[in-house]
Order: C-alpha cells, then sequence, then structure tokens
C-alpha cells in the first residue's frame, strides 16, 4: 500500500448530513474528501433520486459535485486504526487516509425485531424493500404487506405502490392516538407536513391499521401469510412481500471504534457536532434519528465548525434545534410497544448468521456474554442486525465495537500494522 | 437503464436489463434465495442496504458476495444456495 493521502476534512457517509458537511467543509478551501459505500452519493434516504422530481436531493447533490470534494464511492470503512487515520477497501484494494478533522455522517440501519417466520425470504425490511426496488427488484402486481413502525412505513408502501404493487395492508403498531398526536404536531414542521399529506394522498385507498403489528409469517420456500394483532384479535393476510421494521437505529459502530462516547444509543456531540474526542464530528442520524433537515443541519455546523468557522455554524443552531425537536416528536410518538419484546419464541432465531434462538440466550445478561456463550452476533453482519434486537429484547449494549468494522480482507487487516492488544475473542470476522 | 445483458445463475443463461442488482436478477428468473443458513433455513435479502449480510452468493468464483449490493454485468457467473 502507497502513503497515506492527507485531507484537512475526511467526511465518512454521502448522505445528506455528510453531503452538507462536505460542501460546509470545501467552502473554506480546505482539502476535502468523502467516503461512501453506494456507488454514487445521495445516501440510503436519496437513492436513485438523481433522475427524479426530488428537488432538493438534486440542488444537494449538485451543490455537492461543483464543490471541491475528493468523492471514494463503493468504498467500505474497515478501521479507524489510529488517531488521524482511515483504512478503507475498495474492489481496487485497501486505501489508508490521513485526516486533520474527521466528520462522521455514518447514517443509520433498520430495527428488525425477531418473531416467528422473520427469517423465511421474502420478509424484507421496510427501507430495506425501497432499496431492493429501487436496485430493480420488480414487484409489479405483487401483494405486499408493510408493517412496523415510523414515517419510513408511509414512503415505503406508496413507493412500491407507485412501482404497480399490490399494498393489501399497513400496519403501524403506535397506537391511532399517538400517530394523530404526532400529525397535529407537523404544522410546526411545513415540509414534514407537506412529505405526510403527499404520501396519506398517494396511498388514498389502502387499507392502514393503527396499533397493530405482525406476530407471525408463514410459508416454506418463501412467506405465504402474515398474520396481523391488535392485540385482541388475530388477522391473516396473504402476501409475496412482507415489508417489515420497527423504525431506525443509528450506524454507531465506527463512532464507537474511534472511541467517541455514546449516551441513550446516540454518538454525544457539543454544540459545534464535536465528539467526545477532539477532531472528531458526527452529524445525521448517528447523533439521533431526525431524517433529512436534521442531518443537514448538523451536518453544515460540523463541516464549518471543523474549518474553524463558528459564526457560520452558529446561524445554522436555530434550524437544527427545530430539527430536533422533530427528532423527539417522532421518538415519542413512534416508542415501542412492550408486546413486540415477546414476539419471538423459543425456537425463534435471533442471530441469522449463526442461528442461534431466543431460548438459548435466556439468562445471558450482557451481549459479551451471549457473544461467548453462544457466538450470537459473531457472524457475518456482526451483530448489526441481532446486537440492535437483543438491545430491545434483553436490555443488553450499548454493543462494543472492534476492527474490521465491516468483513474485510486480510491484505487490508495487515496494512494496518496495528498495535492495540487484542482484546476478548478475535479480532473479528476475515475471509478470502 | 442500458440494454440487456447476459449473465449465468447456476450454469443456466440468463438474460437481465442492464443496471439492476445480482439480487434482483435473482428475483426475475424466479429464484427465491439466495443461500442457506448454518442449519439450512433459505435466506434471501433483508437490509436492502448492505449490513445483514443474508443475500450472499458466489460470483465468478468469490463466495461472500452481497448479491443487493453489486450490480450485474455482462458474463457473470452466479452461484446460489451455498
Amino acid at each position: 500500500m502507497s502513503e497515506p493521502q492527507h485531507f484537512d476534512v475526511l467526511v465518512i457517509g454521502a448522505g445528506p448530513a455528510g453531503i452538507a458537511a462536505a460542501a460546509a467543509a470545501a467552502g473554506s478551501g480546505a482539502r476535502v474528501a468523502m467516503i461512501d459505500a453506494l456507488a454514487k452519493p445521495g445516501g440510503q434516504i436519496w437513492r436513485g433520486s438523481t433522475s427524479s422530481p426530488y428537488g432538493r436531493a438534486r440542488r444537494w447533490l449538485d451543490r455537492l459535485h461543483r464543490c471541491n470534494v475528493r468523492v471514494y464511492a463503493s468504498t467500505q470503512v474497515v478501521d479507524i486504526p489510529e488517531p488521524g487515520m482511515v483504512l478503507a477497501e475498495s474492489e481496487c484494494g485497501s486505501i489508508l487516509m490521513a485526516w486533520s478533522k474527521l466528520i462522521l455522517a455514518v447514517g443509520a440501519r433498520e430495527l428488525f425485531l425477531p418473531f416467528p417466520g422473520w427469517t423465511l425470504p421474502n420478509v424484507v425490511g421496510m427501507g430495506g424493500l425501497q432499496a431492493l426496488i429501487k436496485s430493480g427488484l420488480d414487484v409489479r402486481e405483487r401483494r405486499i404487506v408493510v408493517a412496523g413502525s415510523g414515517p419510513l412505513l408511509w414512503a415505503s408502501a406508496a413507493h412500491a405502490l407507485a412501482c404497480g404493487a399490490d399494498i393489501t395492508v399497513i400496519a403501524e403498531q403506535a397506537p391511532g392516538a399517538a400517530v394523530r398526536g404526532f400529525a397535529r404536531g407537523l404544522f410546526r414542521h411545513p415540509r414534514q407536513l407537506v412529505d405526510a399529506a403527499r404520501l396519506r394522498l398517494e396511498l388514498a385507498g389502502v387499507p392502514v391499521r393503527m396499533g397493530t403489528w405482525p406476530v407471525g409469517a408463514h410459508g416454506t420456500a418463501r412467506v405465504r401469510e402474515v398474520e396481523l394483532t391488535d392485540g385482541q384479535r388475530v388477522s391473516t393476510e396473504r402476501c409475496d412481500y412482507l415489508a417489515c421494521a420497527f423504525g431506525l437505529v443509528g450506524e454507531l459502530e465506527l463512532p464507537m471504534l474511534a472511541g467517541c462516547a455514546i449516551e441513550a444509543d446516540r454518538v454525544r456531540v457539543d454544540e459545534w457536532q464535536e465528539t467526545s474526542v477532539a477532531g472528531i464530528f458526527c452529524a445525521g442520524e448517528a447523533t439521533g434519528i431526525g431524517g433529512v433537515d436534521k442531518a443537514l443541519e448538523e451536518g453544515l455546523i460540523a463541516g464549518y465548525a471543523a474549518t474553524g468557522r463558528p459564526d457560520r455554524a452558529r446561524s445554522r443552531f436555530a434550524r437544527r434545534a427545530r430539527g430536533r425537536a422533530f427528532a423527539g416528536a417522532l421518538a415519542r410518538a413512534f416508542a415501542l410497544r412492550k408486546e413486540l419484546k415477546a414476539l419471538a419464541r423459543d425456537d425463534t432465531i435471533v442471530c441469522r448468521c449463526e442461528d442461534i434462538p431466543k431460548g438459548q440466550l435466556q439468562g445471558l445478561s450482557s451481549w459479551r456474554e451471549a457473544k461467548l456463550f453462544t457466538r450470537c452476533g459473531m457472524g457475518a453482519c456482526q451483530g448489526r442486525v441481532c446486537g440492535s434486537a437483543t438491545r430491545v429484547l434483553f436490555g443488553y449494549g450499548p454493543n462494543s465495537a472492534r476492527p474490521p468494522a465491516f468483513p474485510a480482507r486480510l491484505e487490508s487487516l495487515a496494512a494496518t500494522n496495528d498495535t492495540r492488544q487484542p482484546s476478548e475473542g478475535s479480532r473479528g470476522a476475515a475471509w478470502k | 437503464m442500458p440494454g440487456e445483458i447476459e449473465i449465468s445463475i447456476n450454469g443456466r443463461s440468463v438474460r437481465v436489463p442492464g443496471g439492476v442488482s445480482v439480487w434482483a436478477a435473482l428475483t426475475r428468473a424466479g429464484i427465491e434465495h439466495a443461500r442457506r443458513s448454518v442449519s439450512g433455513e433459505p435466506r434471501g435479502a433483508l437490509c436492502g442496504m448492505g449490513i445483514c449480510f443474508e443475500c450472499r452468493v458466489t460470483i465468478n468464483g468469490v463466495a461472500h458476495r452481497r448479491s443487493c449490493q453489486l450490480e450485474c454485468a455482462q458474463g457473470m457467473a452466479i452461484t446460489t444456495d451455498e
């Protein structure tokens, strides 16, 4: 591997927060680079929206292209092997990058909770379904049940419907009163109000059940039926797909690897979006799930602050406060009901990589114990699915993170010449 | 999306629209799962964004490739159900 390239500001993640951060930082004349796992900037939320009438996504992507930002696409960050360094890999091999300021705009993933049948093929995430459709999945005339929680439920259903799917039913686990209260509060957030109204209109005619959640999926080669309940009655819906997730959780693995303090499942930041580690900033979903507006404002603030422009950063504080208020309203309205913790039976698989059923985890008091005694969370996804699930089910965590952040090539692991002492277990998953 | 390309799935030649993901190509060819879990269950894509690793297949002899994250390329050879 050649000598690392040096950047004044390195941004990890090319979603709204990362784009705003890179654009703000580049405006100061700093040498800025951005790394993202996807082939094109935009993140999961703006994935594939470059050619569609998503005005805001287009404007931000155009702004990014006009800036002097070096974009490393299709590149996965593997480790932050020491302060001031990032190790990443792409199809072309491993890259070591040096930075003076690091902005973590790592985004979120969906929260999946185990229930009988959730491992069947065609049980997918809500955002997962959107992403799969955008990359070519054909859902025309397919029957789809969309169940779970949060605004993504509506966005996912509307997207699939527009792509020709037959949406059988939308089931939101939050009580109708909570969702209606949330909707009434949207007058404070005009953009979100417009989004919600548009989705409601697009989904006119699709049956919606509030206070309803999935209790089981059935089928052999793939899902064929879903059982939904409102706590009183159980109904069975035939389907070709079940799109199901229970909201979003921040991607905390890289911030934890970098040593950033985590509080209440969020990266702790100060008013400048700087984490507990000097020189490392965090913006967007990893500091609290709040959507695009919050992510953009936090990204701008991080980008200005990282390049020594506090006045510009301060000019965004009021808008960021509004974004954070929306995040708070989301968390309150779509709080998970306690019944969801009891959906998995003893024989229901919790860790999908290692096929560990819930029964094997009973009596284990921590994520560490679960890993040591059962291999739960030790597979390819490195606990990204079951770690978040067991946090809800058993209160484990917050999970620890060890390199590599993603399964990596041995060549990449060798490249860091890491001097840290190995902790319990192995250095993580490696293959090839 | 550019025109059609030809790939092979488990030795069978298949034409798919250019630009689609490997996972999308599998489903278009009527294949309902990507791999077998350690206990033998059929599994397919869950997250669609590359974090769950459920959609892994072998591509051109390289195992553990995430089919939802990779675009099909002309001549690609895909093996599933491993």
